[in-house]
């Protein structure tokens, strides 16, 4: 099990660095191709827990779709892509507070309640056995969330239409 | 803090562990960026960790549920971006800017 333990700390690293980046590049773009990192980390650490339907959904939703959005919208926008444009405002010691406060509950709750369950990456799950879950237990949020996503698509076109 | 001293196996401790701290940098993110864009990435990032946090729990109970709100989870970020991107472009047309300092017609 030490290949996985190695593997799981460089993915982590590269998440971790990533997100780190989000927060604190001052290209708009770079931010955006760090998230790219981030996205791509998560994907490799879900199939490092077996579950490749996740992972290639993450791929192709997050990755293909909404990182090419997020392109788009700066493009549109014509964001600051100069050093000189600040992209920060000055809530830099409450944010220190709140960070410190949020990692040491979330933290010490997770491992003081969860720290004896054991990862089990012997038995990946089947695709098969995750779609007759949403076609059979999930079938009405599946629809529900169908709707919406039509509902949010028309309401994109709406909102950003020229008139 | 002893399970997280020289294990001979990985436990779900370590990707909860993980994911609460890409949640707190995105939540920082979100608290000390102004451009809305770059707001909107941190919230992904915090809706990342939040996805880490289902496929760990789904993978140590061995529970397939977790995959599948993994899935709608997605669902609804695509949905979210889409909306929140065709706001931000409205926004831009009429005040040709995107920073949230900017948007302050309703401060006292």
């Amino acid at each position: 099990m030490i290949a996985e333990n190695v593997v799981f700390g460089i993915i982590a690293a590269a998440m971790a660095l990533g997100a780190i980046g989000v927060v604190r590049t001052k290209n708009v773009v770079h931010a955006a191709l760090y998230l790219v990192v981030v996205l791509a980390g998560g994907a490799a650490q879900f199939i490092l827990l077996g579950q490749e339907f996740v992972a290639w959904v993450q791929v192709l939703v997050y990755i293909g779709a909404v990182i090419v959005l997020f392109l788009f919208g700066i493009m549109l926008t014509r964001a600051p892509m100069h050093p000189k444009d600040s992209l920060d405002n000055d809530l830099r010691w409450p944010a220190a507070v709140t960070s410190l406060f949020l990692v040491g509950i979330l933290v010490g709750l997770l491992v003081h309640t969860f720290h004896a369950d054991k990862v089990d990456v012997q038995r990946p799950v089947r695709t098969a056995d995750v779609t007759s879950s949403i076609f059979t237990t999930y079938i009405v949020p599946f629809e529900v969330v169908g709707v919406l996503l039509l509902g949010a698509l028309i309401g994109a076109v709406v909102l950003a239409r020229k008139d | 803090m002893s399970a997280l001293a020289y294990p001979d196996h990985i436990t779900a401790t370590y990707y909860l562990v993980l994911a609460a701290i890409l949640f707190t940098i995105g939540a920082v993110g979100l608290l000390v960026r102004k451009n809305t864009l770059v707001m909107f990435m941190c919230i992904e990032l915090m809706l990342n960790a939040a996805n880490l946090t289902f496929v760990s729990f789904a993978n140590a109970l061995n529970d397939i549920s977790g995959q599948v709100i993994v899935f709608f989870t997605l669902v609804v970020a695509a949905a979210e971006v889409a909306v929140g991107l065709a706001i931000i472009v409205a926004i831009f047309r009429r005040r040709q800017s995107v920073n949230a300092d900017d948007v302050d017609l309703l401060k006292g």
